[in-house]
């Protein structure tokens, strides 16, 4: 297929089905390879989204400097995005994050402020704010309460996945700025309002829970609980367990959020064969399995890969 | 057998250092209310007037009871329920 641009080419990814894992010729699972994007993972359509829509708003003028809090994959696509349109980028990522994430962002030209690894992610959020307070000539996208975000699903994952499998029942996706979920639910809600919308969030080790009270929580600005129907919190163990069952018997070579998301969406197979109903589950790969090599997830036994994911922000 | 209740770091202060407790009840209120009963101050923290506190979720068996009925969720000998601190991703 031909492209004008690197930048044409995001979206449009394979669907593909998983016979060896489905349980029955009734019951099918179906993998939507999100890692077949240009840095490799569906943040790609959501950085393309936010930036086009920032410059269409005329927010972003050439030579612009991005801020963005992110564990990774968005602040890679916003690197790549950044590079071809002419802006700098910061991220402010967790130190807990893996190293193959931070060569990435340096290789695409992206500076990186690292932020303690006790909170993750909420930590990175909080000090982002801090900066761009600081520096109120840089422009924050906000990964966490752009809608942008979950119009790239809600305009291109959702329709391609209705387009491929018009019989499709269950979509599951991981819940992390929460875009992904957001957009195809309310794609779903409008176009075909039964398909159950699944979330599977990765729970991580103590540390990054460490928050020092409750109120430092924090539940991003797009979510909207009323868009989705279930939601399962999957821990690195079945993650890594599954992101191998993925790998040995279809082939497929995901990163370990899609462990946790194969998870969720077995058990919504399980249901729908104990209840002798016909099911069509998609599901969204979100990246290879490529930049968590060193945290050896992939080799060893389930134990040990846990032991060394223990708080790692891994999804 | 009984319900075990995992918590975070930040309510331990309510359970003498306890990351798990056990406690019993036919409904996660009732369980929270037993739960309350042998470390007095956790019920406060998770719930207040309009059900789970907005940045706390809880897991019966790894589903967000917010999806399974809330504070009314079922819960049963054996299961386990998770507290946690509400964090982003991305």
């Amino acid at each position: 297929m031909r492209h004008d641009t690197l930048l044409d080419s995001v979206g449009d990814t394979p669907l593909v089905g998983l016979p060896r894992l489905s349980p029955s010729p009734d019951v099918r699972l179906w993998a939507k390879l999100e890692d077949r994007n240009p840095t490799g993972s569906v943040k790609d359509r959501v950085a393309l989204a936010m930036v086009q829509r920032a410059e269409k708003e005329g927010r972003l003028r050439p030579g612009c400097t991005l801020l963005e809090p992110t564990s990774g994959n968005t602040g890679i696509s916003l690197a790549m995005v950044a590079k071809l349109r002419g802006y700098r980028l910061v991220c402010v990522l967790p130190e807990n994050t893996s190293e193959e994430r931070r060569q990435l962002l340096r290789m695409w030209g992206a500076e990186i402020v690292s932020t303690p690894a006790a909170g993750g992610s909420n930590e990175a959020v909080r000090i982002a704010k801090q900066i761009g307070a600081e520096h109120p000539d840089w422009v924050m996208l906000y990964q966490y309460g752009n809608p942008a975000n979950a119009d790239a699903h809600r305009e291109g994952t959702g329709p391609e996945l209705l387009a491929d499998l018009p019989e499709i029942t269950h979509v599951v996706a991981g819940l992390g700025t929460t875009g992904t979920l957001m957009g195809l639910g309310q794609f779903f809600r409008e176009h075909k309002p039964e398909v159950r919308i699944v979330a599977a969030e990765p729970r991580y080790g103590e540390l990054v829970y460490g928050l020092r009270n409750l109120d430092e929580g924090f539940v991003p600005e797009l979510y909207d609980d009323s868009l989705i129907d279930a939601r399962f919190s999957v821990g690195s163990r079945d993650a890594v367990r599954r992101v191998r069952e993925l790998l040995d018997s279809e082939g497929i070579f995901a990163g370990l959020s899609t462990g946790a998301i194969l998870h969720a969406a077995l058990a919504q197979a399980a249901r729908a064969v104990e209840a002798k109903q016909r099911a069509d589950i998609a599901f969204v790969v979100a990246d290879g399995g490529w930049k968590y090599l060193s945290t050896g997830a992939y080799e060893g036994t389930v134990e040990d890969a846990e032991e060394r994911l223990e708080g790692q922000l891994w999804a | 057998m009984a319900i075990e209740v995992r918590v975070p770091t930040i309510l331990r202060t309510y359970t003498g250092g306890e990351k798990a407790v056990t406690a019993q009840g036919g409904t996660l209120a009732q369980l929270i209310d037993d739960v309350d009963a042998s470390n007095p101050g956790v019920k406060e923290r998770l719930v207040d007037e309009s059900g789970i506190r907005r940045f706390i979720n809880v897991y019966v068996n790894d589903e967000d009871v917010r999806f399974t009925g809330g504070l009314d969720t079922a819960v049963a000998d054996g299961d386990t329920v998770v507290i946690l601190p509400a964090v982003a991703g991305g």
